[in-house]
């Protein structure tokens, strides 16, 4: 044998049709396999020590490009299973020695696999982002605020009112993004606000006043995309972009599982 | 264990069209999905690092990512 292994695990799901389940690699390109316990299934690929195993991955998280491409086949392998069923996602990295140490981690969690699937059955997670321009909001209404006056107390009761109307935009902003978030969480079986990412990151000038994340009834998904439209048109100075469906991270029980 | 083999006549796979900013993605699947320490002690905590670590190199994560920048919207 060549090459010491890892087995990296991507989600675990339950009665998977296996003679369906198309051909799919992973991470380093394996193949995708299922290894079974507690009447659960976790699906797992048998990766390369060298380039998955701790003193690597701790390197290679680093590295944003190879973050990238393993964030992406990480998430291709979950999204597949979970096209054939409920599907508990795992995070990120979560790697074992060998299938029997998978095998005894599902036996030992078997209960919160049960109740995270439970939870996710027949529903999708749907993310909801909103960006406002509080600036440009804030912009037009400063000149009718500075009366006839010098050219120095102009300068300082314009500068004055931009600081106070950036200040009521952005709370006003804030104010329009809860009752949005407010809105969809009453379609949604749980809703969770996320930490909001830097605006640096998205090239945009806009600022993210809502990274909502919302797990829905599929009967209900319709109306959840319909509302994100009628909300965005109802809140002008606030744009929304609706992203999914997702396989279930934001619910799948991050909090519940206990090590 | 069980081998995935193929599906008899290659069907695709049922894969849906969505297209991931890789923003979202990260989100998601450094700060979301199950928690379960494996063999390979990365706890969560170094995840969680590197995800803060990854927020001051992150203004080139938009210059790998089209996406976030021309976001279509229907």
């Amino acid at each position: 044998m060549g090459e010491q292994h890892v087995v990296w695990l991507y989600a675990v799901t339950r009665r998977l049709d296996v003679a369906r389940f198309p051909a799919t690699t992973g991470v380093a390109r394996e193949p995708v396999r299922i290894v079974e316990a507690a009447d659960l299934m976790a699906v797992v690929g048998s990766v390369g020590a060298g380039e998955f195993g701790e003193d690597a991955l701790r390197r290679n998280l680093e590295d944003l490009a190879w973050l990238e491409a393993t964030a992406r086949a990480h998430d291709a392998v979950v999204d597949i299973v979970n096209h054939f069923g409920p599907t508990v996602p795992l995070r990120l990295a979560t790697v074992y020695h060998d299938d029997d140490s998978v095998r005894a981690s599902l036996v030992a969690h078997r209960g919160e696999f049960d109740t995270a699937l439970r939870r996710v059955t027949g529903r999708t997670e749907w993310g909801v982002k909103g960006y406002a321009d509080p600036d440009s909001i804030a912009n037009h209404s400063v000149e009718e605020q500075v009366g006839d006056v010098g050219e120095g107390t102009a300068y300082l009761l314009r500068r004055r009112a931009r600081l106070s109307a950036l200040q009521a935009a952005e709370s006003e902003a804030a104010a329009k993004a809860h009752r949005i978030h407010e809105a969809l969480s009453r379609i949604a079986v749980v809703a969770k606000r996320q930490p909001v990412p830097h605006a640096e990151l998205l090239h945009k000038r806009a600022k993210i006043v809502l990274n909502g994340t919302y797990l829905v009834d599929n009967e209900r998904a319709d109306e959840f995309a319909d509302t994100v439209r009628t909300l965005d048109d109802q809140h002008p100075g606030i744009e929304l972009d609706l992203t999914g469906p997702w396989p279930p991270y934001s619910f799948a029980g991050v909090d519940q599982m206990s090590p | 264990m069980t081998e995935i083999e193929p599906a008899s006549s290659r069907s695709p796979a049922p894969v849906s069209d969505r297209r991931v900013a890789l923003v979202d993605l990260l989100d998601r699947v450094l700060a979301g999905g199950v928690v379960i320490v494996g063999d390979v002690r990365l706890s969560v905590a170094d995840v969680d690092l590197v995800h803060i670590s990854l927020r001051t190199l992150i203004t080139s994560v938009s210059a790998l990512d089209p996406l976030t920048d021309e976001r279509d919207r229907p």
